[in-house]
C-alpha cells in the first residue's frame, strides 16, 4: 500500500521538522521518514548553542533572523525549548587574538548587523569572573544563548504533529523515483508519494542526493562532547576561546558542558560515532588551563554525534541542481542548531512560493562544481537530466 | 603513549582468574585489573586477607576461592588493584586510573569478567537512608566484618538474601524479620524445571541447609509479601508490607533489599556490543559464541557478566575465554583448542541445567519491575515511575529517549541503578515487550574520571584525527 500525501522529508531531525511544521503552516500536510528516531543524531545530542557569534558571514542573514524567531519560540513550537539567552563569549588569551576578534566585529558592522560587540579585560570579567588572569577580553553576543536540544526536538515534532504532519520512526529511505511529477519513495517496510520532496538527513544527506543524481562531498563528522558532574555556579555565558577549540557551558543544574571541535570516529556499521580520547584529553587540558579551579571536576560522561560536513563548512540549503520538486537542507557543519527555526520556514517559502526572503545562493547545491555522481549506489535514483 | 600486554583482563572474580590460570600456565602476559585493592572480585571480596574467625562465618563456598587467587602467583600475571577502568573501546584500549593517576593499556586480547550487579530493587521509600542493598551489607561483612545496626531487617528474594541471613546469624547479628517477596506462583513455575537442578544437588542442599538455620534460629519469615514501603523521616523508622493478607510493619533501624542477580553490561553496552533481552533472567546480556567471544575482534566476556550462571560456572567459562585468547593469539591451534575447551563446557553445562530452576524460583515480583507511580527509579536525578509514565505517554519510546525527557540515566551511576527499571516501566506503559524498548546507550567514562586526569594523560595529537575511513 502506498500512502499519498503532500510533501516528503527524508530526515526526522530538527531540520526536517522545522521544515514540515511550517509547510505544514502553509497548509500542506507533510510525512517525515525518519532512518531511527527523531534527533537520535546531531540534532538530540549537540551542545544546543543558541549563537549568532562569529559565524560565517553567509550564515549571518539568516542566524540573525533565527535569533528572532528562538525569542519568541514559544509561539512557534508551543514550548520555550529550554532556551535561556545567558550570551556567547569568544575570549582572547592574546593580544593578537583580541585584534583578530576586534577588526571581525569591524567587518561584520560594515555589513550593517550590530549584534557582536568587543569588551576589554574588565568586560570580560563582569561577565566571566571565574575565567583565568591571563584573558585579554572577548567577542560577545549578549541576547544568545542556549538551549536543550533534545527538548528542542520534541517541542518541534509534538508541534509538527498536532498540525498534521506524520513522523515514522525506523524508516531509512532506501528508494527514490520521480514519474509524472511525483515521488515515489521506499522507506523502511513502507511506500510513500507526493510531488514534493525535502532532503533534510543530516548525515546522511549526501546519500539522498546521490539518489538525486547529485555529488555533494560531505564527510561525515563526528563532534564530540562532554559533561561533568554538578559544581558550584561559576559560569553563565557559553564561553568559546578565539584561539583553542572549546565551548564551554554551565547549566542550571550544575554541571558543565565542553566540546569545541574536537572530532570522533564515525562508525557507519554502529550507525553512529565513538568518541576518541585524545580529543577529549585536548578539550580537558584547555578547560583546566582557563579554569584550573575544574582540575577535580569529574567528568560523567562523554559522546559523539554524526553530522554531515561540507568542503565550506556551511550548508546546502535550496532546490536541488539536479531534479524538480526536491529542496535540500542539510550539511550544517555541525553549527546548524540555531538556525533551524528558520531554514524551514525557508522550505517553506521555496515549495509553496518558489523564493526566500533571505540570501541562500550562498548555500547553492551546485556550488561544489563536480564531475556528476555516477549512479554506484545501490538505489534506483533517477540519473541526472541531460 | 600506551603500555601493551598481550591480554587484559578486567575483574578478578572467579571468571578472571580462573582465566588468568590458563593464560598464565600458558606463559601469556596478562594485567589483571580489578576496581578493589584486592582480587577475588564480590563473591571472594577480602578472601585473602580473611581472619579464620570470618572465614567461619562466610562459609566453605567463600573459603573455596583460595584456590583460585594461586593464578597471581604465576611469571607474566600481573595484578593491579584500585583501578577503575573508565574506557575500552572496540581497538580494545583499556583506560583507568589508580589514585587520581590516568593510565591506557593496549591489549591484543580483552577479556571483560565484569561479573553481576544486583538488579535494583525499587519501592517506594527504597531510596531512605539506611536502606542499603545485601549485596552492600555483605561487603562490609567480608571486608571489615561490619554488621548494620538493629533491629534489621532483610527483604525481598534470592539466594544471596538467605546466605547474608546465614552469615549474619553465624556473626551472632540479630535479625528481626526477613520478609521474602517471592511469588507464590514461582514455586509452581519452577517445579518443571527441578530435574534440571538435581543435575547439582548442592545447588538445592545448600538453600534448604540456609533456610533450615533461618527456621532454626527463630527469625519471623513472612512470606509472599507484597505493597513494601519503607517509611521513616530522614532514615528508614520501619518497614510496611502486606503477607498473606494481612498488613504488618516492622520498626528497623537497617532495611537490607535483594532480588536477584544481573549482568553488569556497562562495558559492553559501552562497547556498543550486540545484546538480547534474557526473558527467563529477566535482564539484558551480551551475545556470545560458546567460548564467550562476542562481535569484536579479540574481546571475549566470561562469568555473569555474560549472563547469571554463579561462580562455579564463571570459572569454567573464564577458562573457555582464555582458552579462546590463546588461540587469538597463536598460541594454541584449533585442535588444542577444542580439546581442552570440552571438560569445561561439558561441567559449564551441567551448572547451566541447574539455572533455569533457580531463575524461575526467584523471578522478581512484578512490583519492582514496574513499582508504583511516586517510587524513585533513578536516584542520581531523581526520577519517579510517576514520571517515566508520563515520558512514555509524551511519545517516549524507551530508556534512551526518557534521557531526553527528564534525565533519568544521567546522573554518576550511568543508570546501573535503574536502566532495568525504566526500561521495564515503559515497556508496560506502552504495553510492548522490555525487548523492543531498549536500553540506555552507555557512553564513556564507565566511572566517573577528573578533567585533570584526562588533561594529564599522554594521549597522540587530536590534530591527527581524521574522520575515519
Amino acid at each position: 500500500m502506498t500512502t499519498a500525501t503532500d510533501a516528503i522529508i527524508a530526515g526526522g531531525g530538527l531540520h526536517g521538522l522545522s521544515a514540515a511544521l511550517h509547510l505544514a503552516r502553509a497548509g500542506l500536510r507533510p510525512l517525515v521518514l525518519e532512518r531511527d528516531y527523531p534527533g537520535r543524531h546531531a540534532s538530540g545530542v549537540n551542545a544546543g548553542g543558541v549563537r549568532r557569534l562569529g559565524r560565517q558571514f553567509a550564515e549571518i542573514p539568516l542566524s540573525v533572523a533565527a535569533l528572532e524567531l528562538w525569542q519568541r519560540i514559544g509561539d512557534l513550537v508551543g514550548d520555550d525549548c529550554g532556551f535561556i539567552p545567558c550570551g556567547q563569549v569568544k575570549v582572547a588569551e592574546t593580544e593578537a587574538e583580541l585584534q583578530q576578534l576586534t577588526d571581525r566585529a569591524t567587518r561584520v558592522r560594515a555589513l550593517g548587523f550590530e549584534h557582536e560587540e568587543i569588551v576589554g579585560q574588565n568586560g570580560l570579567r563582569a561577565m566571566v569572573p571565574a575565567i583565568a588572569p591571563h584573558c585579554l577580553g572577548a567577542m560577545v553576543c549578549r541576547n544568545d544563548g542556549a538551549a536543550n536540544p533534545f527538548r528542542t526536538v520534541t517541542a518541534f515534532r509534538r508541534r509538527a504533529e498536532a498540525l498534521g504532519v506524520t513522523v515514522c520512526a525506523g524508516a531509512p529511505v532506501t528508494r527514490l523515483s520521480r514519474r509524472a511529477g511525483v515521488w515515489k519513495v521506499e522507506a523502511g517496510s513502507g511506500r510513500f508519494e507526493a510531488p514534493v520532496l525535502v532532503n533534510a538527513a543530516g548525515a546522511w544527506g549526501p546519500e539522498i542526493a546521490a539518489m538525486l543524481g547529485e555529488r555533494i562531498p560531505c564527510r561525515a563528522g563526528a563532534l564530540m562532547l562532554m559533561i561533568t558532574e554538578r559544581v558550584a555556579p561559576f559560569l553563565t555565558p557559553v564561553l568559546g576561546a578565539a584561539g583553542r577549540k572549546l565551548s564551554f557551558k554551565q547549566f542550571a543544574n550544575g554541571t558543565v558542558l565542553i566540546g569545541g571541535g574536537y572530532r570522533g570516529r564515525v562508525e557507519p556499521e554502529q550507525n553512529g560515532a565513538v568518541t576518541r580520547l585524545a580529543g577529549l584529553g585536548a578539550s580537558a587540558a584547555t578547560v583546566v588551563a582557563l579554569f584550573p579551579q575544574l582540575r577535580g571536576t569529574q567528568i560523567v560522561r562523554a559522546w559523539a554525534g554524526i553530522e554531515a560536513v561540507t568542503p565550506d563548512e556551511i550548508p546546502v540549503l535550496g532546490p536541488s541542481a539536479t531534479e524538480e520538486g526536491a529542496w535540500h537542507s542539510f550539511g550544517y557543519s555541525g553549527h546548524g542548531f540555531q538556525l533551524a527555526p528558520v531554514t524551514g520556514r525557508i522550505i517553506a517559502d521555496l515549495v509553496t512560493c518558489g523564493m526566500a526572503d533571505l540570501p541562500i545562493a550562498p548555500f547553492r547545491a551546485d556550488r561544489f562544481a563536480l564531475p556528476p555522481a555516477r549512479d554506484t549506489a545501490n538505489h534506483s535514483g533517477p540519473r541526472r537530466r541531460p | 603513549m600506551p603500555a601493551e600486554t598481550e591480554v587484559a583482563v578486567i575483574g578478578t572474580g572467579p571468571a578472571g582468574l580462573a582465566a588468568a590460570e590458563v593464560l598464565g600456565a600458558a606463559g601469556a602476559g596478562v594485567m589483571l585489573l580489578d576496581e578493589q585493592p584486592a582480587p577475588g572480585g564480590q563473591i571472594y571480596r577480602g578472601l585473602g586477607s580473611a581472619t579464620p574467625a570470618r572465614l567461619r562465618v562466610l562459609g566453605k563456598d567463600y573459603a573455596a576461592g583460595r584456590g583460585l587467587l594461586a593464578a597471581l602467583d604465576r611469571p607474566g600475571v600481573s595484578f593491579t588493584g584500585g583501578a577503575t577502568v573508565w574506557e575500552v573501546t572496540r581497538g580494545r584500549s583499556v583506560s583507568f586510573s589508580v589514585a587520581g593517576v590516568a593510565r591506557q593499556v593496549a591489549a591484543r586480547q580483552l577479556i571483560l569478567a565484569t561479573g553481576a550487579t544486583e538488579r535494583p530493587m525499587p519501592f517506594p521509600g527504597w531510596t531512605l537512608p539506611g536502606v542499603m542493598t545485601a549485596g552492600a551489607g555483605q561487603i562490609l561483612l567480608k571486608t571489615s566484618g561490619l554488621l548494620p545496626p538493629v533491629p534489621l531487617v532483610l527483604a525481598g528474594s534470592g539466594p544471596l538474601l538467605f546466605l547474608l541471613a546465614a552469615q549474619y546469624l553465624a556473626a551472632g547479628q540479630e535479625i528481626a524479620a526477613l520478609v521474602e517477596t517471592t511469588p507464590p506462583a514461582n514455586r509452581f513455575l519452577a517445579l518443571p524445571h527441578l530435574p534440571g537442578a538435581l543435575a547439582i544437588p548442592r545447588y538445592l542442599l545448600k538453600g534448604i541447609g540456609l533456610l533450615a538455620r533461618i527456621r532454626r534460629a527463630g527469625i519471623p519469615h513472612f512470606r509472599a509479601a507484597s505493597g513494601l514501603r519503607a517509611e521513616g523521616e530522614g532514615r528508614v523508622e520501619a518497614l510496611s508490607f502486606t503477607a498473606e493478607g494481612r498488613a504488618h510493619r516492622l520498626p528497623c533501624a537497617a532495611l537490607l533489599i535483594h532480588c536477584g542477580v544481573v549482568p553488569n553490561v556497562q562495558a559492553s553496552r559501552a562497547l556498543n556490543l550486540d545484546h538480547a533481552w534474557d526473558e527467563r533472567q529477566k535482564c539484558w546480556r551480551p551475545r556470545l559464541d560458546r567460548f564467550g567471544r562476542t562481535g569484536a575482534d579479540g574481546i571475549l566476556i566470561a562469568g555473569d557478566g555474560g549472563g547469571i550462571t554463579g561462580a562455579e560456572a564463571a570459572a569454567h567459562g573464564g577458562r573457555l575465554a582464555a582458552l579462546a585468547a590463546l588461540a587469538g593469539l597463536g598460541r594454541i591451534d584449533t585442535a588444542e583448542l577444542d580439546r581442552r575447551a570440552a571438560p569445561e563446557r561439558r561441567a559449564l553445562e551441567r551448572h547451566l541445567r541447574a539455572r533455569p530452576f533457580l531463575d524461575a524460583l526467584y523471578a522478581p515480583s512484578p512490583e519492582f519491575l514496574d513499582p508504583p507511580d511516586e517510587t524513585i527509579l533513578c536516584r542520581c536525578e531523581e526520577v519517579t515511575a510517576g514520571k517515566v509514565r508520563d515520558f512514555a505517554d509524551l511519545g517516549c519510546l524507551g530508556p534512551n529517549q526518557a534521557k531526553a525527557f527528564g534525565r533519568p540515566g544521567m546522573g554518576p551511576c550511568q543508570g546501573r541503578y535503574c536502566g532495568l527499571t525504566v526500561a521495564s516501566v515503559i515497556a508496560a506503559r506502552r504495553g510492548v515487550p522490555v525487548a523492543e524498548v531498549g536500553y540506555y546507550r552507555i557512553r564513556p567514562p564507565l566511572k566517573p574520571v577528573t578533567l585533570g586526569e584526562l588533561a594529564a594523560m599522554d594521549l597522540p595529537d587530536p590534530a591527527d584525527d581524521d574522520d575515519g575511513h
